[in-house]
């Protein structure tokens, strides 16, 4: 088993307009995020329990070329709006630093 | 092989970038310089309030240097969501900048303002007309919220900055626009395929962010019939990874990226290092839409903040935060009665940081964890000033002299660390739209004003 946060090369989230977040994991190459897709532990059904929607508002998009998966999913409360804690979506990619990936 | 060489001098207009990469640029040789000038990600009060996210101060350093590379190289100039959020004022807060540089710098130049920002009255005829629709989750457009926008703009595409350009106008400063449109314009306009106009405008758009490491430059750009090459101009570099990963920024999709007139496809393309510092990419394509939308985007006002800052050290507060916070939200309730102040006119947040102060109720680590002090920020918006700086008080005392069970911090809760401990936060607007609309064509709904400066 490996953590997120000891294979990724990058994690991060941003907003993707002011209703939605993003959140982007990239691996070092080729091999291990072919060897990460072949888990299938990063999909539409993790961000969803790690974000508490449902799986159908998670827009899932594995990206080869960058090495990357990319899973962009509704904000709880629009960008600023009161209540927001975040307005650049910017620290919301914790959640998935713990993740374990069987590899 | 016919080329377009491009430089986008920084992520925003603002943001600073070195004159040493511009200088670099210029030496190179380039047919345009461009810049996106904002952003929705800093929030809604730029937009609601009509001013710049920047100081001006770095606003007119930035665009002095731009003003002066383009003319001096002969070049047009693109300025996309200029002053911020793109509305009115903040056209003309940059229009008015330019004109004084201009003037200062004996710089002559025939100048286009493209204007984005939308009139309430046309917007609300094309909500009746059922020519605007909702993206994601948004519900329909209603005219209730038309009328509660304190502003409307919609993001230009590239037509109306090729006709600008077409007109003669050397230095176009345009409204809210699609990041990538005033750079994808002068590709077309260069006769070459839209697919690379709109790839290279994606990567333009945030000056040398597709560079690795990250840092403030300026990005130069080649693009040709067979792809997009990118390289930075300063310490840095555009690696096919770099680049590739520049897919991911700020969107919801790598490889779908949608645009007023279509879709820009990036799922088949291919990255190669042609140099030590530059990429080419080839294989995007367009794919026009059957149906132009223009995106709106909107703020209303929502009241005025005040906030207050403090911490406790407190173990037994901090075991029992939960009920403690539910006594001062008691506590501020009652005392704010006796004002004449009702719970429905104001909305009190109590963000708690070393425990969900970031991700709020997102959070996955439960309760304080151990924690040994908390932080508070205390957050009240009301109708107005006098009201929100009322509650204020009220919740700070409430958060100081709050008594709970177990008690033995009696002469306060919390440390302040500020002598005035209100803090006035001005007026608060939020996000009231998802939409898009349909125009009559690309241009109607932003018309262009040319002037000799």
């Amino acid at each position: 088993m490996a953590r997120i946060r000891d294979i990724a090369k990058v994690c991060k989230s941003k907003n993707a307009g002011p209703f939605d977040l993003t959140i982007d994991v990239v691996f070092e190459d080729d091999a291990t995020f072919a060897r990460v897709q072949a888990t299938g532990v990063l999909s539409a059904a993790l961000f969803a329990r790690l974000y508490g929607v449902e799986e159908q508002d998670v827009l899932f998009t594995p990206y080869p070329a960058g090495r990357a998966f990319k899973a962009t999913l509704p904000r709880l409360i629009p960008a600023g709006d009161i209540g927001d804690t975040d307005v650049y979506g910017a620290q919301q990619h914790a959640p998935l630093l713990e993740v374990d990936v069987p590899i | 092989m016919r080329e377009f060489r491009m430089v986008s001098v920084a992520g925003i207009l603002g943001y600073g970038y070195p004159e040493a990469s511009l200088d670099a640029a210029l030496e190179r040789g380039i047919d345009m310089i461009g810049c996106d000038g904002g952003s929705s990600d800093p929030g809604p009060y730029y937009l609601g309030a009509g001013k710049p996210f920047v100081s001006l101060r770095a606003l007119r350093r930035d665009l002095r240097l731009m003003l002066r590379a383009a003319i001096a190289a002969k070049v047009p100039m693109v300025l996309g969501t200029a002053g911020g959020a793109g509305g009115e004022p903040h056209l003309q807060l940059v229009a008015g900048m330019v004109r004084d540089i201009a003037r200062e710098e004996g710089l002559h130049f025939t100048m286009a303002l493209i204007h984005s920002e939308q009139d309430k009255a046309l917007i609300a005829r094309r909500v009746r007309e059922g020519r605007t629709r909702p993206l994601g989750r948004a519900p329909a457009l209603d005219e209730a919220t038309v009328d509660r926008a304190e502003r409307i703009v919609g993001l230009c595409g590239p037509e109306p900055y090729m006709r600008a350009l077409d007109a003669g106008a050397q230095i176009v400063l345009g409204g809210r626009s699609s990041d990538p449109a005033p750079f994808a314009a002068t590709v077309m306009r260069a006769q070459l395929p839209p697919a690379q106009g709109w790839y290279a405008g994606k990567m333009l758009e945030c000056g040398a962010a597709p560079a690795a490491p990250k840092g403030p430059d300026c990005l130069y750009v080649t693009v040709r019939e067979d792809g997009v090459i990118c390289e930075p101009m300063g310490d840095r570099a555009c690696t096919p990874l770099s680049v590739a990963n520049h897919s991911l920024h700020e969107n919801s999709s790598p490889i779908r990226h949608v645009e007023p007139g279509g879709v820009l496809d990036t799922s088949d393309c291919r990255f190669e290092q042609v140099s030590p510092k530059a990429t080419l990419v080839t294989g995007m394509r367009w794919e026009p839409a059957g149906t132009y939308t223009v995106k709106l985007e909107a703020a209303e006002r929502v009241g005025h903040r005040a906030i207050t800052i403090c911490g406790t050290r407190d173990p037994l507060l901090i075991r029992q935060l939960d009920e403690v916070l539910g006594i001062v939200r008691a506590l501020v309730r009652s005392k704010a009665a006796d004002l004449g102040i009702g719970a429905e006119e104001y909305r009190l947040t109590i963000h708690t940081y070393g425990r969900d102060g970031v991700m709020g109720a997102r959070e996955p680590v439960q309760g304080t964890n151990g924690a040994h002090e908390l932080g508070f920020l205390v957050d009240v918006v009301a109708k107005d000033p006098d009201t929100a700086a009322a509650v204020i008080a009220l919740a700070r005392t409430s958060m100081l002299h709050a008594d709970f069970p177990g008690r033995l911090c009696r002469e306060g809760n919390m440390a302040f660390p500020f002598s005035p401990s209100d803090l006035t936060a001005g007026e608060v607007f939020r996000f009231s739209m998802n939409h898009v609309v349909v125009p009559d064509d690309p241009y109607d709904m932003f018309p262009i004003e040319y002037e000799r400066v």
